[in-house]
């Protein structure tokens, strides 16, 4: 190490740093694109499915008369609903946010299960009107847009 | 007319940091002899008074609960508790800036008031810096933040404070993570004002250090106590989410870690000099950074409190001059600063070193990880990112780190062998390697956190061999320190990797009068009554929890609903134990009259906190073992002047 001339002893360790960083975010870039949680509708899960046990996000609307516990008390079993009536089943083993109920929105997070039921691992729910989760926020302006559109048709 | 008071008191300020700013730069242009120089350490006092006062009567506004104050009725509510009224003054989005802008005056007021060390030249450059970061950060605040706007009618009533925030975690979680990022604008004002007047010296990294070091602190409190804070708080049984926000907090905390490391060099040896600067203007980037992400709205979380694209837009742009600015000014001046002192590989320069490269890759990591998600969806793609990233990913770079970091106190400044501490390296690889093979031949559990216990361990042990063939009633205080420090890394190390590794969980549907049992845990449920608080009725479920057997301790979780604003929340349960904690929480009653009960043992849990404090206290010590052999060594200096003046005089 002490052969090194001293007059290039910055240089190497800027080029050293540099490497470092760089692998960093080349390693970083490749993790992400591999690692991030992608974010699906029903009607993008049923038409183009994650593979089974990777990690996703699921939202939609809670179906009417589709929640289901189970006889242990804790799995709750619902479909999600996406805008044009696709439904995916999900199970989930928790305590449920408190504002999860039917017809509402959620957002799941967990895998798809190779049955083609969604298992979550975590449900995120609106928790009041200052924080909802992002995807349902939107989702509930496109819905309101489309709702607003369907009760003007043929007023003009 | 309070509110009034407070707002005038803030607008002087800013005047005060522009003057601030103004002769400080014209000062730095003329040289020290301008007379308008001897206006900037008066006018930087003043301002943190004034800014001081300004937040005081912003508390005193929420203490009378004003509601003709738009703040206090959007964010405050008559029926809460007190002391939930003065933390709620900086529990939303004005009220927190104000209290970033008031740690800022107050750390302009103090090395306005104190640091005699520096080259006047340099201490004005440095004030001067400080005085065009706050005006920005007044600004922001008076332009668009501004937390004294009246109502045109009062309000009959205030909306009430975010349950979540209601708990006095909310008390030491806000000032000290502020006192921490914004302690890192001292350094770097420092780097920029040693930038601009070229005087990177051993002297500027003695000066810095203590700053450094005390924003270090903070920010180490501010995030342990906000890990411990989410972990009871929010019922979901973590302690860290890899959550926006809270990598926000890391980030500023890795290159803090890094700038006190390469500035301790510059400060001993001379060397590091280019990096330390670069440090310098990262880490308060990444505070910056971090306000960005918190307080723009880009994000959705408990901490965002306000969603307003303007707001956003102007952190960007002031983001945007700031960073920018100082990196042209770096990328201008740093050829001009000479190399500092060379060192071997195999040194303690090296040792720091390497693991400045890896703190700073972490950083990189998080970072692209943080922002990867907003930049997605700039094209329509959601993907949220989290620990299957940045767990393993950011192991690639830590462990390395912790190895080097076992060794790297114990070699010699300059130039070393590591066949010198053959015997110590043996050691630690050694310990590292037996807890592999027995644990992962005693038990199954994951990669990473087998890491963990292994390095854990080792490190546990390497950080204190330092003290080998040292009389320990000699060693300085600031050595003190960083062994306290690395032993606290190795104890938090230990926590989550035990965390990770051990927790049982389990969930069940219980009759009253039935049992769960969790890990060696029996917890039956005595019953579940209603309650009632100051703003908030609750269920609360009777617990009792026996540890093997033993006495029953009695643990009553609650469902709390708050009316305002209308919210529910769960409030956990914990006991706690020498060998970990059992965390309960209640949850919803299924139709036939079961209550949900979700039980967690997390042997050894309380270690991460534990590490986090033994590591600030790491940094106590330093920073007084520093801060006293300073004022020693200006004692002596003076003496040794004085006896030289008499020398002569007799002569």
């Amino acid at each position: 190490m002490n052969a090194l001339k001293p007059k290039h002893q910055r240089l190497v360790l800027v080029v050293l740093a540099l490497v470092a960083l760089v692998g960093a975010g080349l390693l970083a870039a490749y993790a992400l694109r591999n690692q991030a949680s992608y974010f699906y509708l029903p009607e993008q899960m049923l038409a183009d499915p994650p593979e089974v046990g990777q990690a996703v996000r699921l939202g939609g609307m809670v179906e009417e008369g589709s929640l289901h516990t189970a006889a242990d008390g804790i799995t709750l079993t619902f479909a999600v609903t996406g805008n044009d009536g696709s439904r995916v089943p999900v199970r989930f083993s928790g305590i449920a946010p408190d504002l999860f109920v039917e017809g509402s929105g959620v957002v799941a997070e967990g895998r798809l299960g190779a049955d083609g039921t969604f298992v979550a691992d975590n449900l995120l729910a609106k928790h009041d009107e200052n924080y909802v989760p992002r995807e349902l926020q939107e989702m509930e302006q496109h819905q309101a847009a489309k709702m607003a559109e369907e009760t003007t048709v043929g007023l003009e | 007319m309070i509110a009034e008071l407070g707002l005038a008191a803030l607008w002087l300020a800013a005047a005060l940091a522009a003057l601030q700013m103004i002769a400080g730069f014209m000062a730095v242009r003329q040289g020290a002899s301008s007379e308008l120089a001897s206006l900037i350490r008066p006018a930087a006092v003043v301002q943190g008074v004034l800014v001081t006062f300004s937040f005081a009567m912003l508390v005193w506004l929420f203490a009378i609960t004003d509601l003709s104050v738009k703040l206090v009725a959007s964010n405050s509510h008559s029926m809460k508790p007190l002391i939930f009224k003065l933390s709620g003054s900086f529990g939303n989005h004005e009220g927190s800036m104000l209290l970033w802008v008031m740690v800022m005056g107050l750390a302009g007021a103090l090395i306005a008031a104190v640091e005699k060390r520096l080259p006047e030249n340099t201490m004005n450059a440095t004030l001067a810096a400080q005085g065009v970061v706050s005006l920005g950060f007044y600004a922001f605040l008076l332009l668009s933040s501004n937390p004294f706007e009246r109502l045109p009618t009062p309000a009959a009533e205030g909306m009430g404070l975010n349950p979540l925030l209601q708990d006095i975690g909310l008390v030491f979680h806000p000032p000290t993570l502020y006192l921490g990022y914004v302690g890192l604008s001292v350094a770097f004002s420092f780097a920029v004002g040693a930038l601009l007047t070229r005087q990177v010296t051993p002297n500027f990294a003695r000066a810095m250090r203590p700053w450094v070091l005390g924003a270090w602190v903070m920010l180490t409190i501010g995030i342990t106590a906000g890990s411990y804070w989410a972990y009871y708080e929010l019922g979901w049984g973590g302690w860290w989410f890899w959550d926006p926000v809270e990598n926000a907090s890391l980030m500023p905390w890795l290159a803090a870690t890094a700038l006190l490391h390469s500035a301790s060099v510059l400060a001993s040896r001379d060397a590091l000099r280019t990096w330390t600067i670069m440090l310098g203007v990262v880490a308060f980037s990444m505070s910056m950074v971090g306000t960005f992400l918190v307080r723009s709205g880009i994000l959705t979380s408990v901490h965002a409190f306000a969603v307003d694209p303007e707001r956003g837009t102007f952190i960007l742009v002031l983001l945007g001059i700031f960073i920018g600015g100082a990196l042209l000014l770096f990328a201008l001046r740093a050829n001009t600063i000479r190399e500092g002192e060379r060192f071997a590989l195999a040194s303690r320069e090296g040792a720091l070193v390497f693991n400045n490269v890896m703190l700073s890759a972490i950083l990189a990591i998080v970072l692209l990880g943080t922002l990867y998600p907003l930049l997605t969806e700039a094209f329509d793609v959601r993907v949220s990112v989290g620990p299957p990233y940045f767990n393993p990913v950011g192991a690639i770079f830590t462990i390395p780190m912790f190895a080097v970091m076992a060794v790297g106190p114990l070699l010699r400044w300059r130039q070393d062998r590591i066949d010198r501490i053959g015997k110590e390296v043996a050691l630690f690889a050694a310990l590292v390697l037996a807890a592999l093979v027995l644990v992962s031949l005693l038990s199954e559990i994951a990669i990473l956190p087998l890491l963990g216990l292994a390095f854990g361990l080792g490190l546990a042990v390497a950080s204190l061999m330092p003290l080998r063939r040292r009389k320990l009633s000699r060693t300085p205080l600031s050595t003190w320190g960083m062994i306290v420090a690395h032993f606290g890394v190795a104890v938090a190390l230990l926590g989550m990797a035990s965390e990770s590794a051990f927790t049982e969980e389990r969930l069940a549907a219980v009759e009253e009068g039935g049992s769960a049992t969790v890990g060696p845990w029996t917890v039956v449920l005595q019953g579940v009554e209603p309650v009632a608080g100051p703003n908030w009725t609750a269920i609360e479920g009777r617990l009792a929890a026996s540890y093997g057997g033993g006495e029953a301790r009695v643990l009553t979780p609650q469902s709390r609903n708050f009316w305002a604003p209308l919210q529910q929340t769960t409030e956990s349960a914990l006991s706690t134990r020498w060998n970990g904690q059992l965390y309960a929480v209640v949850g919803d009653r299924a139709a036939d009259g079961r209550w949900q009960l979700r039980l967690w043992w997390k042997p050894f849990v309380t270690l991460i906190w534990y590490g986090g404090l033994l590591i600030a206290l790491g940094g106590v010590l330093a920073l007084v073992g520093r801060v006293h052999s300073d004022l020693r060594h200006r004692r002596l200096a003076s003496r040794i002047a004085e006896r030289r003046a008499d020398r002569e005089a007799v002569a």
